[in-house]
């Protein structure tokens, strides 16, 4: 569902911007909201979340889906940990529509997806490798690198089992925005894909903006 | 006697509601027959000479372009290997976007019943029998993943509303799982988290194991999608030298 934010960029406390084939690691206290901004169109953010005292509990695509009887994330959806705890929770949307079930993109799977010519290719989840790797004070390694969501991302799923990545339904300006319930670690790789339509074949800067919990 | 009974090495029964857990080699062949009609088979793989190395259901679906699984799928890893392919399946579409159930999910369903209470006919979970079977094998919490749902069927509305379907699989009805490599099988018989049912459902699953032969050039799995072909490369390659 479409909803615009009252928060005023002006009024952010943190923004940064996030090149293409970079990864930002933050964490979000319980309270804050973040939002995820698409400054050119159609870019995918694939993005992580883990209980910031306790990173063995993370944000889980499966439970969250199931729980709310849909597969697309929007306004009103709410993020759930694999214990089954309320993250985060999407507050406002102006894309529409997000996907979380078609993970990020790895060399590995590259190579079965493309050509295995296509192993050397960048990748989120090289992005997110190094980010565990170069932020060890967050305990993280491999094993927690899960299933995500892709921001922005439109993968439809058809009545018959289909799966296609399509045309992204983000432009230039569009953005995302959710309020912590809990103090997260929040893992965001902005997508390098070249070889699908999830980034229009030009992956471009997202910018990410925080404000303190509202009155 | 049949083929199919001659070549049988192994076979045993996992009641409703219970888990296991097993290594298989490159090869193998694994039946999983639902004995009553309306099963569910959670089930978890991990490479067992590099643990990291796991089962990922993002890649399994969009390497497939599928939102189900049926004969000619494959299960891949995060390493863009295959862990097993379904060269059978009298079903045709098994769940691995749902999860498992958990301790809060089967109180407010069912209720939970106590081992104290009831022995072993208590009400386990899916997500506790997956830590106990992971446990054995030195994994926890932060190695599980999305799990595949054997038997059961989650379709999904243009809108992208989810309808769990209760007639999916009926008694008799069954999958062969060809393992492409060496693989650790984490599995339960809990219910679908999504299973409607009034009383806490309880359906047994033989399984059963063979030896299998190599997937040929034709074969129904690696020629299902030319990504899949090269998932088979890519087994090709881990094999080289082995």
């Amino acid at each position: 569902m479409i909803k615009e934010s009252p928060l005023a960029a002006a009024a952010a406390i943190y923004r940064q911007e996030v090149p293409a084939g970079d990864y930002w690691i933050k964490v979000l206290k319980q309270g804050q909201s973040i939002r995820i901004l698409d400054l050119v169109g159609n870019q995918a953010a694939d993005t992580l979340f883990y209980r910031a005292d306790d990173p063995s509990e993370r944000y889980s695509a499966v439970d969250t889906i199931r729980e709310q009887g849909n597969v697309y994330l929007s306004t009103g959806s709410k993020l759930l940990s694999s214990e089954g705890n309320l993250m985060l929770e999407i507050t406002a949307d102006t894309c529409g529509r997000h996907d979380t079930l078609g993970g990020a993109c790895a060399t590995e799977s590259n190579t079965v997806r493309y050509a295995l010519e296509k192993k050397t290719m960048h990748a989120c989840r090289d992005s997110w490798l190094l980010a565990v790797a170069e932020n060890p004070q967050f305990g993280l390694t491999k094993r927690d690198l899960t299933h995500n969501i892709n921001f922005f991302m439109n993968v439809p799923i058809t009545p018959e089992g289909g799966l296609t990545f399509e045309d992204g339904i983000s432009e230039a300006g569009k953005y995302v925005e959710m309020r912590a319930a809990m103090d997260v670690i929040v893992l965001l790789s902005n997508c390098p894909q070249l070889n699908n339509p999830c980034n229009a074949y030009n992956p471009t800067p997202v910018e990410v903006l925080v404000w303190d919990a509202q009155a | 006697m049949t083929d199919s009974e001659q070549n049988l090495l192994y076979q045993d029964v996992l009641p409703g509601g219970t888990h296991w857990s097993f290594t298989l080699k490159k090869g193998t062949v694994l039946r999983l027959i639902d004995q009553e009609g309306g099963a569910n088979v959670g089930m978890l793989f991990y490479n067992p000479t590099n643990l990291l190395e796991r089962y990922n259901a993002p890649d399994t679906l969009k390497c497939q372009h599928v939102f189900k699984l049926t004969r000619g799928n494959c299960l891949y890893s995060d390493m863009g290997r295959i862990f097993c392919s379904i060269i059978t399946d009298t079903v045709g579409w098994h769940d691995t976007a749902c999860g498992s159930s958990n301790k809060q999910l089967i109180a407010k369903k069912w209720g939970i019943r106590s081992y104290q209470q009831y022995g072993n006919d208590w009400t386990l979970n899916g997500q506790d029998s997956f830590l106990i079977e992971a446990t054995k094998y030195g994994l926890g919490k932060r190695d599980m993943a999305a799990n595949v749902n054997w038997f059961s069927k989650v379709a999904v509305t243009e809108d992208g509303t989810m309808q769990f379907d209760p007639a999916n699989s009926s008694a008799g009805d069954y999958i062969d799982l060809r393992f492409e490599m060496d693989t650790l099988v984490l599995l339960h018989t809990c219910p679908h988290p999504l299973n409607p049912a009034p009383e806490y459902p309880k359906r047994s699953v033989i399984y059963q194991l063979r030896r299998g032969s190599e997937a040929t050039e034709d074969d129904v799995c690696r020629t299902f999608c030319p990504e899949n072909g090269r998932g088979f490369r890519n087994n090709h390659l881990y094999h080289l030298l082995a």
